[in-house]
């Protein structure tokens, strides 16, 4: 196996037994760069001269003994997190030449652990969309199929890790953003608690619900990352100071006599059967493992794609104005226009894409007065029923599983003209944004056609640890066959 | 037709805290344009807030100093409009849960007092400003995230004047509570005004204007006194009031439209998610109330009734928490309350206002006034004598008896010392003491003069008169 198809853990082994280096590791990162990425288009910007600089660093660290939880293991960022002097466009026209003061807290703890930054990787512009096919860069492929879309907005991120251009990556997941191209692309993908990885530095799209969070090739390396990122931090008010456990205890933990929730109003009419039979087939495994299987119900279920379109767009509408051309990045007619107002709307007008503009309008619609009460107000109410809705099912069971996605990657343009079809895309994991609880996204299979899928588990909030547990237990036992996209 | 003026005052006061309410940047006025930011007050992308625990408690004390309600959880919300010196595109501020509610402030009004509600107190942080040159403008954004507070009345206020009392009033609090440095050039308070008129007795609002840029209590007073009389030309002239924004212009003394309600703003205010709720415990309240100083208006009724003095001197003496402190110091070492305020009211304020300064850098120590009061009251040195003596205690600091000492200005109070100079005095002026036997009393003071000359003023008034009139009836 090549270096770059490798996992952190395993990784880790060889580095400390002195196997193999941090510079040939990153070399082979980029070499595997250099043949696949003209074609699956993951990153938005390399960083080629510092990763080498980098794992130059991690390599003499290492030889003094000094060896920290990422040591010379090369990770891609999605282009949404803060990079102090690096160029971070959140896929926008608008950011296309943005470079940050600072440093997002999850750059800076991934820097003080030793990783070695490959890239910014591609995403939808904002983070809107399911499918990376909105950023202002570009389309990502999907790495098991050319024609279809990574997911979204993280595709960048997943598609980096499953065609082997990293070995870990951190996306961000407002309605599925994560869990849902970790599906599509066959990694794994988790969404922590909202408070559990600090936001700071991350480029917000909808603030109460943006959560940071891993892309990795399994488990234990998603244990090892949120290691790393998790934890509270004094510069993000939401960001929750409890303790953070070692997640890497809960991987062999199994889950003998464990409940694990079926929640019958996720398995409705519009599933694709293969997906439908790969979580089946996961329950099965499940119960073999020592788990008890239960039908539970989430009653509310049916509102979570309309709460979120009016919250998740009312935010950003919010979030997205400071981006006005005054301060940084693109400026329409720069210097020339007649007045203020005109240049505001041509700046937007010119520099935001079509998916950023239509929930900029609606979110600016149900904030107005007028409508706040009827919208968003109603919305936030709905949405405190939905968080209900976990709460009382975890009381009857440890962990939900649930598919990741309807169905699996879909044909690049195949939902670009119908924001509603790509909208449901997000279903299935939109209500763990809402009601702020963790979910990851492990991959349970392929597609007749060799496609892979994801099945998702939730838990109650701030138990990561029973995620990575179940996770692993279901790794394990599953035996997934570990395949490569043919690239 | 008689109108009746309506009034509602909002107030902002910038708070006196050293660090903004979302970062840690410098609140100090006057640094070089944007040298007082950081990437958080700057708006810059994925930068959050964090809540500056001081605003909160400076807030809460106004809230408690003006009888409020403190809420036990209050929180902040988005206020979205552009503008190149709102560099987030929204304004954090309070709107649905403001911090306190439903309060008042007594104002001293034509011998009366009056109560003006106050509707609200909410936190929120300032913008930055536009600087402008013939060809293009600039951004400072110093300002923005510097902390204020938004004083929001009931609509009780009857008139210009009693609007400027009332904001005196404020003003006077904030001070007192050391929250907020009062300055209205500096724009750390100012105030904009909602101005209606009605017919006398209605119940109903008329249209209201909203009147900015007063930035002094006079320009306040001006411009409520303009912009009523507009109101009540139009209402006479059969027109109707518009409702709109007016911007008051100090050089003219008039008020001219900003803008109209048409192009009023939508602020979309909804909660902002990147802060938590604040959670306000009665012991936090307890412990903000603990260490509240006396207000203003509860010190002037103590002066007037510990201190026996005139409701007009404890109004001066009141007038800012450093004055009253001196002048309490001065009464209680000097155990003459009255006497210290006049001194106090006259020659200290009088030499400090000479050179503009502030009573907390006099270099008259109260001690000091104190002994010198003693020193009067003992006879040691006359009134006169203490004019120049305090003169010099303020130019060089020193304590009363060093400068008496210097200058050999004990008072003689020695009558056979005096009795000799008198006798002499007497002598050396025949005619005029012939003339005062005569019956001709004016020359008495001719005597005295001269007695104080040949002693330099340092005789005792009191045994000159004595000695003379024994003397010269002889």
């Amino acid at each position: 196996m090549e270096l770059n198809q490798t996992t952190i853990h395993e990784l880790q082994e060889k580095i400390r037994t002195g196997e193999t280096t941090s510079v040939e590791i990153v070399q082979a990162v980029f070499n595997r760069i250099d043949a696949v990425e003209g074609v699956v288009h993951a990153y938005i910007a390399l960083m080629r001269d510092s990763a080498l600089e980098e794992a130059k660093r991690a390599d003499l660290n290492i030889r003094e003994g000094k060896i920290r939880a990422l040591t010379g293991i090369p990770v891609a960022l999605k282009d949404i997190f803060c990079t102090r002097g690096f160029r971070t466009t959140c896929g926008s026209r608008i950011l296309y030449n943005y470079v940050p003061p600072y440093d997002a807290t999850v750059v800076e703890k991934l820097r003080e652990s030793g990783a070695v930054f490959v890239g910014k990787t591609n995403m939808d512009e904002f983070a809107m969309g399911s499918s990376t096919e909105t950023s202002f860069f570009g389309i990502t492929r999907n790495p098991w199929d050319l024609e279809r879309i990574p997911g979204g907005s993280s595709g960048g991120s997943a598609a980096a890790v499953a065609a082997d251009e990293c070995i870990a990556s951190l996306g961000s997941d407002t309605g599925g953003s994560i869990r849902q191209p970790a599906a599509l692309c066959g990694v794994v993908g988790m969404k922590p608690t909202y408070g559990r990885v600090s936001r700071f530095g991350l480029i917000a799209f909808a603030s109460s619900l943006d959560q940071i969070g891993p892309f990795t090739r399994d488990v234990e390396d998603c244990a090892i990352m949120m290691n790393v990122i998790a934890g509270y931090d004094p510069k993000e008010s939401t960001s929750v100071p409890i303790e953070v456990p070692d997640y890497r205890e809960y991987l062999s933990r199994g889950i003998e006599g464990w409940t694990v929730g079926i929640p019958k109003e996720y398995f409705i009419e519009g599933i694709d059967p293969e997906v439908l039979t790969a979580v089946q087939n996961t329950i099965k495994v499940i119960e073999e493992s020592g788990g008890r299987c239960i039908e539970i119900s989430l009653p509310h279920t049916e509102y979570c794609l309309a709460v979120y379109y009016i919250v998740a767009p009312a935010e950003a509408s919010s979030n997205l104005a400071r981006y006005d051309g005054v301060k940084y990045g693109f400026r329409s007619g720069a210097g020339n226009v007649q007045d203020l107002l005109t240049m505001y709307k041509k700046t937007r007008s010119e520099s935001f894409g079509a998916e950023v503009k239509r929930r900029i309008m609606l979110g600016t619609y149900v904030l107005s007065s007028g409508y706040y009460d009827a919208y968003y107000k109603k919305a936030s109410k709905v949405r405190a029923l939905i968080k209900r809705d976990f709460d009382e099912a975890f009381k009857l069971c440890d962990v939900i599983v649930t598919p990741a996605s309807p169905t699996p990657a879909f044909k690049i343009g195949e939902k670009t003209d119908d924001p509603l079809q790509m909208y449901l895309s997000d279903i299935f994991t939109i209500s763990a944004n809402l009601a702020g609880i963790p979910g990851i996204s492990v991959p349970c299979g392929f597609t007749r056609s060799g496609l892979p899928l994801g099945v998702q588990f939730l838990s109650g909030p701030f138990e990561e640890g029973k995620l990575i547990q179940i996770a692993a237990a279901y790794e394990k036992n599953a035996k997934i066959e570990r395949r490569r996209p043919n690239l | 037709m008689e109108y009746e003026t309506v009034i509602g005052l909002e107030v902002h006061a910038q708070l006196l805290t050293q660090s903004k309410v979302f970062c840690g940047c410098s609140t100090k006025f006057g640094a070089a344009p944007n040298s007082n930011t950081c990437p958080i007050c700057l708006g810059m992308p994925g930068v959050l807030p964090v809540l500056n625990k001081k605003v909160v408690e400076y807030a809460m004390k106004m809230g408690l100093a003006t009888h409020c309600r403190i809420n036990r959880g209050c929180s902040f919300a988005r206020k979205n409009y552009f503008y190149p010196d709102l560099p987030k595109g929204y304004q954090i501020s309070q709107y649905a849960d403001p911090l306190a509610e439903h309060g008042y402030v007594e104002i001293d009004i034509n011998g009366g007092k009056k109560t003006i509600g106050i509707t609200r107190i909410h936190m929120e942080e300032d913008a930055g400003k536009l600087l402008h040159d013939e060809h293009n403008s600039y951004v400072d954004l110093n300002r923005t995230g510097v902390p204020l507070i938004e004083i929001v009345s009931e609509p009780d206020i009857r008139g210009a004047e009693e609007a400027a009392a009332y904001l005196k009033g404020l003003h006077e609090i904030l001070v007192y509570l050391e929250i907020c440095d009062g300055n209205m050039e500096e724009g750390s308070f100012r105030c904009d005004a909602n101005v209606s008129i009605r017919p006398k007795g209605d119940k109903g609002f008329g249209t209201r204007t909203e009147l900015k840029n007063m930035n002094s209590f006079r320009n306040v007073q001006r411009a409520l006194e303009y912009e009523i009389k507009r109101q009540q030309y139009i209402l006479e002239g059969g027109g109707e009031v518009l409702q709109e924004t007016r911007l008051w212009d100090d050089g003219q003394g008039v008020t001219h439209s900003m803008r109209g309600k048409e192009d009023a703003h939508d602020y979309r205010y909804f909660p902002d998610p990147d802060l938590v709720p604040v959670v306000i415990s009665d012991d936090w309240i307890e412990e903000v109330r603990k260490g509240f100083p006396e207000l203003p208006m509860e010190k002037r009724e103590r002066f007037i009734r510990d201190y026996q003095i005139p409701a007009y001197d404890a109004g001066v003496l009141t007038s800012s928490r450093a004055l009253a402190d001196y002048y309490e110091e001065v009464a209680r070492l000097s155990g003459k309350p009255k006497i210290a305020g006049n001194w106090v009211m006259g020659d200290v304020l009088k030499l400090l206002n000479e050179e503009k300064r502030d009573v907390k850098t006099c270099s008259i120590l109260p001690a000091s006034l104190a002994e010198m009061i003693r020193l009067i009251e003992a006879g040691t040195i006359s009134g006169k004598m203490a004019k120049e003596v305090i003169e010099e205690m303020y130019r060089t600091g020193k304590p009363p008896k060093a400068i008496i000492e210097e200058k050999g200005m004990v008072q003689i109070t020695d009558e056979g010392e005096l009795t000799e100079i008198i006798t002499r005095v007497i002598e050396a002026n025949p005619t005029q003491a012939a003339q005062y036997r005569e019956g001709k009393e004016k020359v008495f003071g001719f005597f005295v003069g001269q007695v104080m000359k040949a002693t330099q003023g340092k005789a005792n008034p009191r045994l000159i008169n004595d000695l003379l009139k024994r003397r010269l009836s002889e």
